[in-house]
């Protein structure tokens, strides 16, 4: 350690450090500069790149051992693709197999494979790998994947290009399901799919920088349509405002989730964004513990839906913006009917039931989540509650700490609010040992019975039923369904306005720039 | 300020270097025992948290068997005291244990954001004492003329605002508005096909000066106030009696005087500064360790949250040693103490 003594002569090496640091700014400036050069000669031929903006990063990128709705936003259908998959209507489509055959009796579902299928890898997807992915995801870590495989007897390869799957019962869930993640054809010279998922989509995971974003980098030995993009970037902006700032800074290209509909309104100059208002699979659902003895009474159930003004309830909490339903059905379901108006906003008609059933005093916990629309619709409803003589406690819980354990495994509460974002997820009600407590056997047979019908009119018309079942049972109280916000630069389309699975398709996106 | 002992013979500095490493390796002692003592706090606070990893793991589909024998795998029905052992004995090596939610190793999670956090703190720090060094000085000698009125004032302002305040302002202005910078996000230094500091440096340039503005108008308060002590002074006064110009004096007296007390708050800021950096890291999305931290509290990823604490409270308690070590340097006084002790 050198001192620096008060001597009074001047030391003329004194005046070096400032030299030294003049040349260390310009010498830093130079070398930016300089990097600066050689990225544009890099770029000399352009590479299209989308950069696509999501609010949560998944923990792993294996499906099989996750049920995170943010891995299939990722994978699915641009990294993985599916035997069938459903199109905007609902029908299903062939993608890696040509075409199906089902049994009279609905047992035995035949698949032929498209032979110019080939995994990025650039080995065939044949039957043999078909049946290898079926395997996995009936032995999945998953639950939930297995749960969805329970139907299946066995797996076999007729030959290289044919799959024959037979079931223990009928089952029109189980097809759906193949059109989701759980019918993912996974090719069998993966071995790490926590990081590096190998499938035969138009995109394959180049990198995953934690933290960050994924990238995607396009399969150019793609079997079907090429993507339109040598890269896509899965952007991970847990911010709600660094979200809106990133699209306004031109960081990214498309808001694929927007959790903050205020935020709108930064976006309203058509000719520099476009505003997508759809539809998505998520039932925001006013829970009510069956096993309570006060909501057991059908009376209570059906005063608490009659004192909650879900139109202001929706206006107050997510900016008006999403669709009211009624039931646990997403308006892009087969089977939707609008069944908001079952019980409409009645303050009177609520008291009169309560004086019905001869309830005065109730005094009832609602044991929220700490997510924005949970909380916010928990003050909403109490308040609303309390003008019909129920008097609630709110009570805010960490969502993975307390309220997965105290509300959705124990059943500790007597009404909750969370977002159900699985598809066609009706079929929980059926469970009487889901958090709900909900058992009624009637609805579990009509769900059962939709399930083994022989064709999809008579699927359609008997889980209209069953909707309609748990409408005028009050089974809960469907407050709204999840609007889709995407918000993208003005130029990229094909982006469809409703959300019908968990997938961020970015294979039919194309951008005019 | 004279420096008798400088001006002895080497025998003499061989003599005297013994308390001065006497000093080095108490504070080395008080070290180690803190960061032991936080090690098990750290430990016991994590461990005392509500909730169940196994169960959250598992999802919604896992019987209680299923959950038990997952707790069992963990070993989190093992004695606390073995597990903490355990653990240290890890972290003593380097290894921070298995994720329970990602399976990964947490070491390696912890890396390469102990980069990027290591980056925004390591070149806001030195920036922020520059920028109060510089500011603080003018404002201490123009204390009576407009012009260190008005730099005083900025200091204030910039020092009522949160830096993730600084932040989102930085964003609106220079990202949203002009376009000159990203608003979000970071490209690593040494990406896999080489340099790129442009990318870099362009996502570093607007978190840095978020920091830089309220902490380096923090520094600059303290700069200024020490400063004015020393224009009172009677050396002060004869450096400009033997004909030492102003800023001269200023620069040769008070540097050394302020130095001792901007690294005490620089010390103490520490703190303050990784809980800003935490929001800023936020704010521009950047794959940090404040938001590797938010992110496993929320999952539960109790492994992670332990690691990333840990981490943490070691660098602070490194910085301060560091601190402890530059005011030895800084002051003689403190090093003569070891004589006396």
């Amino acid at each position: 350690m050198t001192e620096v003594r008060p001597d009074i002569i001047d030391n003329p090496r004194r005046h070096s450090w400032a030299q030294r640091v003049v040349a260390l700014v310009s010498g830093a400036l130079l070398a930016v500069t300089l990097a600066g050069c050689s990225t544009d000669s890099a770029t000399e031929t352009p590479l299209k790149t989308l950069s696509v903006g999501a609010t949560l990063e998944p923990d792993t990128l294996d499906l099989t051992t996750s049920d995170s709705a943010a891995i299939p936003q990722v994978l699915l259908y641009n990294v993985y693709e599916t035997l069938v998959r459903l199109d905007g209507e609902g029908t299903i489509k062939p993608l890696l197999a040509t075409g199906y055959d089902v049994s009279s009796d609905g047992l035995t579902y035949t698949f032929r494979l498209d032979r110019q299928a080939e995994f990025a890898s650039g080995a065939p997807v044949d039957a043999d790998a078909v049946v290898e992915s079926i395997e996995r995801m009936r032995q999945a870590p998953s639950a939930t994947l297995r749960a969805q495989h329970e139907v299946v007897a066995s797996v076999e390869a007729v030959d290289a290009a044919t799959v024959e799957v037979e079931l223990s019962r009928p089952s029109n869930m189980w097809l759906y399901n193949m059109t989701q993640k759980a019918g993912i054809v996974i090719d069998p010279a993966a071995t790490d799919l926590a990081t590096a998922p190998m499938g035969s989509g138009p995109f394959m995971v180049e990198d995953w920088l934690k933290g960050d974003r994924v990238v995607l980098e396009k399969n150019i030995h793609y079997w079907g349509t090429p993507g339109r993009f040598d890269e896509v970037d899965f952007r991970y902006i847990a911010d709600p405002n660094a979200m809106v700032s990133a699209l306004l800074s031109g960081d990214i290209d498309i808001i694929s989730d927007l959790t903050s509909p205020d935020s709108l309104s930064q976006f309203s100059d058509a000719s520099r964004f476009t505003i997508i208002d759809g539809t998505s699979n998520a039932e925001v659902v006013l829970g009510f513990n069956h096993s309570r003895p006060a909501l057991q009474d059908l009376r209570v159930r059906q005063a608490i839906c009659y004192a909650i003004d879900r139109a202001g309830l929706l206006d107050a909490v997510w900016g008006g913006k999403g669709v009211l339903i009624g039931s646990m059905v997403a308006p892009t379901d087969p089977w939707y009917e609008d069944l908001s108006q079952t019980y409409p906003y009645d303050p009177q008609r609520a008291r009169d039931l309560l004086a019905e059933a001869g309830v005065s005093g109730l005094n009832l916990s609602l044991r929220v989540p700490t997510l924005p629309y949970a909380t916010a619709g928990a003050q909403f409803i109490a308040s609303q509650l309390s003008l019909v003589g129920i008097n609630v406690t709110v009570e805010e819980l960490d969502f993975s700490s307390r309220w997965l354990t105290e509300v959705f495994t124990n059943a500790e509460y007597d009404m909750t609010i969370v977002s159900h974002v699985e598809p066609r997820d009706i079929t929980m009600f059926a469970d009487p040992t889901y958090y709900w407590r909900y058992d009624n056997p009637t609805f579990a047979q009509l769900v059962a019975s939709a399930d083994e019908a022989p064709d999809q009119q008579r699927y359609v018309t008997l889980m209209e039923e069953a909707a309609t079942m748990l409408a005028d049972d009050a089974a809960a109280d469907w407050l709204f369904n999840f609007p889709n916000l995407v918000v993208t630069k003005a130029g990229i389309t094909g982006i469809p306005d409703n959300a019908t699975t968990l997938s961020f398709d970015v294979t039919t996106i194309a951008s005019r720039q | 300020m004279t420096e008798a002992a400088e001006e002895k013979g080497a025998d003499v500095a061989v003599a005297r270097r013994r308390p001065w490493v006497r000093s080095v390796l108490r504070r080395l002692v008080v070290f180690a025992v803190t960061v032991l003592v936080a090690s098990f706090l750290v430990f016991l606070l994590v461990a005392l948290l509500p909730g169940d990893v196994a169960r959250a793991t598992l999802g919604l589909g896992a019987s209680d068997d299923q959950v038990e024998a997952l707790r069992s795998q963990w070993g989190l029905d093992r004695p606390l005291l073995l597990r903490y052992a355990e653990w240290l004995g890890g972290f003593l090596t380097g290894d921070l244990g298995q994720s329970y939610v990602t399976g990964e190793s947490v070491s390696s999670q912890v890396a390469p954001r102990l980069a990027v956090t290591a980056w925004l703190v390591g070149l806001s720090t030195p920036l922020a004492l520059i920028v109060a060094l510089v500011t603080g000085v003018i404002a201490a000698v123009g204390r009576r003329r407009w012009w260190g009125a008005v730099i005083s004032g900025v200091s204030h302002l910039g020092l009522a605002i949160p830096a993730f305040f600084a932040a989102t302002l930085l964003v609106l202005v220079f990202a949203v508005a002009l376009g000159w910078l990203p608003a979000t996000g970071y490209e690593p230094l040494f990406a896999g096909r080489g340099v790129d500091l442009a990318g870099w440096a362009s996502h570093l340039v607007l978190p840095v000066a978020a920091i830089v503005i309220v902490q380096g108008s923090l520094l600059a308060r303290y700069v200024r106030s020490s400063f004015i002590d020393v224009l009172t002074e009677d050396y002060y006064r004869t450096a400009r009696a033997v004909g030492w110009t102003r800023w001269r004096a200023v620069f040769r007296h008070g540097l050394r005087n302020a130095a001792t007390s901007l690294a005490t708050v620089v010390g103490l800021q520490l703190a303050s500064l990784l809980v800003g950096v935490i929001l800023v890291e936020q704010v521009f999305a950047l794959p940090g360790l404040g938001s590797l931290l938010i992110r496993a509290v929320s999952g539960k990823d109790l492994l992670v949250v332990q690691g990333v604490v840990m981490v943490l409270v070691v660098a602070v308690l490194l910085i301060n040693l560091i601190v402890d070590l530059a005011y030895l340097a800084i002051d003689p006084r403190l090093r003569r103490q070891g004589e006396t002790a």
